[in-house]
């Protein structure tokens, strides 16, 4: 039977001979993911149930990323119990603030996540890897304790939608854009229980960085998985982070992992965006998405360019790019958040650092921070922020009252500079 | 008849309405600055406050939200189905749920149903679920709805308790 990279991912860590959408299964997970606040429920959970021993330790990874470095004595208290957990447990992937990225970030960086593999993380964003060709999806803390106890998680097969992206980008186009467009097209719940597989020669022409990004917003879209055939680009860049211990390279099996040619799809999109103008999705949800000229005069009090959206190198390399020499408009806070230690101190070698500074910026310690209104960057009553970030729910970056826009790097530096949004064509002719 | 939840194991829920709209997120049912806790009571006496901030001081133990579709859309935190519970309602009746959203009340064990006639259902009706057989009264309204049946596979770990219960008992 023909499958798609989601069926055959998930069919290779079963003993069963097929399976087929809508089925449900048990599977054997290569990697178990939890943060800050979702850790500490999953770890009572496991205890409660009596268990002692997670199932391998090297198959576990923990980072306090969300509110750490710690934002009140409760979320330090948090950051302890798992900190303590992962030291009891022998976890060796504990990353906590020094050696601390977020999380969907740091476990590419690392080489701890790779092509063909299973992963869960109690944190819906961990479709991310879906970049790297993974099934990789977001669990609650009680699955994670589960998964925690004996290796496996339970899944019920999706069927696939294939987005097929035809032309070629322009110039301020990123992967922001991409998923923007797609989740605005086809709404937050247009992919819901699905796997969504990105594909077409506009995607083999992405970076991985930029394909992370259109990874990461799948859950934006209901999705379960955000996947992407492994190509060149994935075993570049699988060689650029394999120095992990557990990241075996695998070329030709890797180049091999690809959706059979009569394989079954519930739905099939397909787009020719040569002519995709920048995307911003405006309050309140991921996919009230308009094009970013045709929103006039919306004023900024604050701009944030970070998250496990935008915070990687590509991203701060186009944000500096439109800022280097020039000023934050009076007034407005622009905060930059680099994803990762090694993105911080690229950040810093290639001059980056600099000139957010130099444009009047912070730029932060890595952390999830004000992504979820966690600290960092919290909006007052009736504040209007830009951010690279995923969600833009009400409430998301502070007061309930306040309105956050999403877009890509490009538009949130260039629109830091003018105090509105703003196309970079703009700033840079 | 459809069982949702399998048959002769739950008693008969009967609640006041509390309505919202589509794509309810789960910044909405709990917002993250309460991500501090893992105590159901304490984020109960937050839910909702974003988009109804009087709504954990109204709800009554044993209210049920009628919601349209992608009910718990967004974040993984399993805080969120914790919420509602912690603030006393007995059940979520939505057009659809959000994947995680489905998972993780599934595997805690919060009632819920999917039910296309939310149309129907107004605030502050009077509803009655029989879980055993996936039935809704409206008994403001003198109506009865379908829900959606769940299949074997989460019938048996609902039987068990719940999740980490159902893996115990196969261990």
């Amino acid at each position: 039977m023909a499958h798609t990279i989601a069926e055959k991912i998930l069919l290779k860590h079963t003993d069963r001979k097929n399976i087929r959408p809508g089925e449900f299964i048990e599977a054997e997970i290569d990697l178990a993911l939890a943060n800050d606040i979702t850790a500490p429920l999953a770890i009572e959970e496991f205890k409660k149930a009596g268990f002692s021993k997670v199932f391998d330790r090297k198959k576990v990874v923990f980072v306090s990323d969300h509110f750490a470095p710690a934002k009140d004595a409760r979320s330090a208290n948090q950051c302890k119990f798992v900190s303590h957990f992962s030291a009891e447990q022998k976890i060796e992937n504990y990353f906590e603030v020094g050696r601390m990225g977020i999380e969907h970030a740091l476990l590419p960086e690392l080489g701890l996540v790779k092509p063909g593999d299973l992963v869960i993380g109690a944190d819906s964003h961990t479709c991310t890897y879906g970049a790297l060709g993974c099934y990789s999806t977001g669990i609650g803390s009680t699955d994670l304790a589960r998964g925690l106890a004996d290796g496996k998680c339970w899944f019920k097969v999706p069927s696939s939608i294939k987005f097929v992206y035809q032309g070629a980008l322009g110039k301020w186009i990123g992967g922001k854009d991409l998923i923007l467009f797609t989740i605005g097209s086809i709404g937050v719940d247009g992919a819901l229980y699905s796997a969504m597989e990105f594909t077409g020669p506009v995607i083999r022409g992405l970076d991985m960085d930029n394909r992370l990004t259109m990874s990461n917003m799948a859950i934006e879209a209901g999705a379960r998985a955000g996947i992407i055939e492994p190509d060149e680009i994935t075993i570049d860049y699988m060689k650029s982070v394999h120095t992990s211990p557990i990241t075996v390279y695998r070329k030709e099996e890797w180049l091999n992992l690809k959706s059979d040619k009569d394989a079954q799809y519930a739905k099939v999109y397909e787009w020719d965006v040569s002519d995709l103008e920048p995307q911003v999705a405006c309050p309140h949800l991921p996919s009230n998405v308009k094009p970013v000229k045709k929103l006039k005069n919306i004023k900024l009090d604050q701009v944030v360019i970070g998250s496990c959206t935008n915070g990687r190198i590509t991203d701060l390399r186009i944000a500096a790019r439109i800022l280097k020499g020039k000023k934050a408009k009076s007034g407005l806070r622009l905060i930059v958040i680099p994803g990762t230690q090694h993105i911080y101190t690229q950040a810093i070698q290639e001059g980056l650092a600099e000139i957010f500074v130099n444009a009047g910026g912070v730029f932060s310690t890595p952390t999830c921070g004000p992504c979820l209104g966690g600290h960092i960057g919290i909006l007052a009553e009736d504040e209007v922020c830009l951010a690279t970030t995923n969600r833009n729910f009400i409430g998301r970056m502070g007061s309930p009252k306040s309105l956050v826009y999403l877009s890509g790097p490009a538009v949130a530096a260039a629109s830091a500079i003018t105090g509105r949004i703003t196309h970079p064509e703009e700033i840079i002719k | 008849m459809p069982c949702p939840y399998g048959k002769g194991r739950f008693m008969i829920l009967k609640g006041a309405v509390h309505k919202f709209d589509d794509d309810i997120n789960t910044d909405d049912i709990i917002s993250a600055k309460y991500l501090v806790s893992t105590d159901a009571a304490e984020l109960g006496r937050h839910c909702m406050e974003s988009i109804r901030s009087d709504f954990a001081a109204k709800v009554k133990a044993g209210d049920i939200i009628v919601a349209g579709k992608n009910f718990g859309c967004g974040s993984s935190r399993e805080h969120a189905p914790l919420a509602v519970k912690g603030c006393g309602v007995a059940a979520v009746v939505a057009k659809s749920f959000a994947a995680i959203f489905f998972r993780n009340a599934i595997n805690i064990g919060l009632p819920f149903l999917e039910c296309a006639e939310f149309d129907k259902i107004a605030e502050n009706d009077v509803l009655e679920i029989d879980l055993n057989k996936g039935i809704i009264k409206n008994i403001t309204k003198k109506q009865t709805y379908k829900t959606q049946p769940f299949p074997a596979f989460l019938q048996e770990i609902v039987k068990a308790g719940g999740l980490m219960k159902y893996i115990k008992a196969r261990v």
